[in-house]
């Protein structure tokens, strides 16, 4: 059985963080570079260029792409034939959490309870998934969230009979109705299937797809394209104020259900999406 | 054509401000988000004095990240800004004129922008690292125990901004997403 110290996986888990504010993914800033390119609206494209802008000096300057440092969520791929020596997994991760965000001088957004609001001060704890998978390696991926574009997603039960019209026009609606709020260009995470829990979990983890890559099942695919030409016709533009660029990618996730349901799903990400995954 | 504007604002300047203006803000600001609008409020409500005078007043929508060495503050990108809305009429009732933040307002905020003569700004969100090369002082003037919810003074030095609403009804956000639809 391998063993993996406590402490790399802390130390890892803090750098992960930390890289994950400070380095806006090449495929993202691409895709910000062809918007520049068919952007329509001048305040638009404006708007393009000073979010690209600002994503190199976050780079360069290593600090936050933005100041909503986000929820941190994890996916966590566990080998079944690993385990953490000096400790528990779940505290690495979260003092990982711990470090990253004070040393990397990110904002701490989490409140301790929900109604009565007061600040944890550490940005914990985090929100961890787990997979359980063969092999001897530990696979971590940090998925900072802000709250703007969290505000804007939905799970909603629609039966088997709306059928993928419904589903489509669920996703655009949601789009539509979230107009400025999520900083658009918006990443769109949307999920089919499961159940309402695991619907919801897979628009998140949707998001962590490469901009550009393409669904590998046909059908999916192409109702890929369908959505983005049809946000994208919505009007909303960069930041809300109006253009062709609304999206930058809309990736679709489906999984096996209930003859009874059908779940679906919107998780909405702004142009600031962030992750980064470590295997050890 | 981008204008100077420099704070606090005047009856006079905002009337000069049209929906899809872009504007370089100087001078003093305030930050102030959720928990620091409902203290605010309450303090307005039960007749106290707020941490700053509201007359001519701007507020950022903002919660930044905490200050790097040598920076007087992390980066500093608008919140979205319909969270602030049940508040914010009173506030400019009481004599705020400008807000900068992101996303669309609510009825009852577009109406007291009318009625008070006020400004809505949008700033790029996420452009955060860019916006606090803008900012070139802060302190944490009140509600210090709220961290990054906490209500700071900043001085600021051509803070990039667009007008969204203005004291004549137009709202850019409607305007300019109907000119590029294509439903
Ligand atoms: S929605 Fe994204 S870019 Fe906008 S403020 Fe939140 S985290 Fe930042």
């Amino acid at each position: 059985m391998k063993e993996i110290p406590f402490e790399t996986v802390k130390d890892t888990v803090a750098k992960l963080c930390m890289d994950a504010n400070f380095d806006i993914g090449d495929d993202i800033i691409d895709a910000l570079k062809h918007a520049v390119e068919i952007e329509e609206s001048p305040t638009g494209k404006d708007i393009l260029k000073q979010i690209l802008e600002n994503d190199r000096i976050s780079h360069e300057e290593k600090v936050a792409a933005c100041q909503d440092t986000g929820f941190a969520v994890f996916w966590v791929e566990i080998g079944s034939e690993l385990r953490i020596s000096g400790g528990e997994l779940y505290d690495a991760i979260k003092q990982g959490v711990v470090k990253g965000y004070k040393e990397g001088y990110l904002r701490k957004s989490i409140v301790e309870d929900p109604l009565r609001r007061k600040n944890t001060g550490d940005n914990t704890p985090p929100i961890i998934y787990t997979d359980i998978v063969p092999g001897d390696k530990l696979k971590i991926t940090v998925q900072p969230k802000g709250g703007g574009a969290e505000n804007m997603s939905e799970v909603k039960m629609l039966t088997p009979a709306d059928g993928a019209e419904g589903f489509k026009d669920f996703v655009v609606d949601r789009v539509r109705r979230s107009k400025a709020n999520p900083c658009p260009p918006v990443i769109v995470g949307a999920a089919i299937g499961g159940t309402f829990e695991k619907c919801a979990m897979l628009a998140k983890k949707a998001q962590l797809r490469k901009v550009g890559s393409v669904h590998p099942d046909p059908f999916y695919a192409d109702m890929e394209k369908e959505l983005l030409e049809r946000i994208n016709n919505l009007g909303i533009g960069p930041q809300g104020l109006g253009g062709r660029v609304t999206a930058l990618a809309v990736f679709v996730e489906a999984f096996p259900c209930h003859i009874a349901t059908m779940p679906c799903a919107v998780n909405m990400c702004c142009h600031a999406s962030r992750h980064k995954t470590a295997i050890l | 054509m981008v204008k100077n504007i420099t704070t606090p604002l005047t009856d006079e300047l905002v009337a000069g401000l049209h929906a899809g203006d872009s504007v370089l803000i100087s001078g003093t600001i305030y930050t102030g988000r959720d928990l620091a609008h409902k203290r605010l409020v309450e303090a307005l409500t039960a007749g106290k004095d707020l941490p700053f005078d509201l007359k001519g007043a701007v507020i950022y929508y903002v919660g930044p990240a905490p200050a790097p060495p040598g920076k007087p503050i992390g980066s500093a990108g608008p919140t979205t800004s319909y969270r602030m809305d049940p508040y914010t009429p009173l506030l400019l009732e009481k004599g705020l004129k400008g807000m900068v933040g992101k996303g669309n307002r609510g009825q009852s905020v577009l109406d007291a922008i009318k009625k008070y003569k006020a400004v809505y700004f949008a700033a790029v969100g996420g452009a955060a690292a860019l916006i606090s090369g803008s900012i070139k002082a802060a302190k944490v003037i009140a509600y210090d125990e709220l961290g990054p919810e906490a209500v700071r003074e900043l001085q600021v030095e051509n803070f990039p901004a667009i007008v969204v609403d203005d004291i004549y009804g137009e709202d850019l956000y409607e305007k300019g997403t109907a000119r590029y639809r294509k439903e």
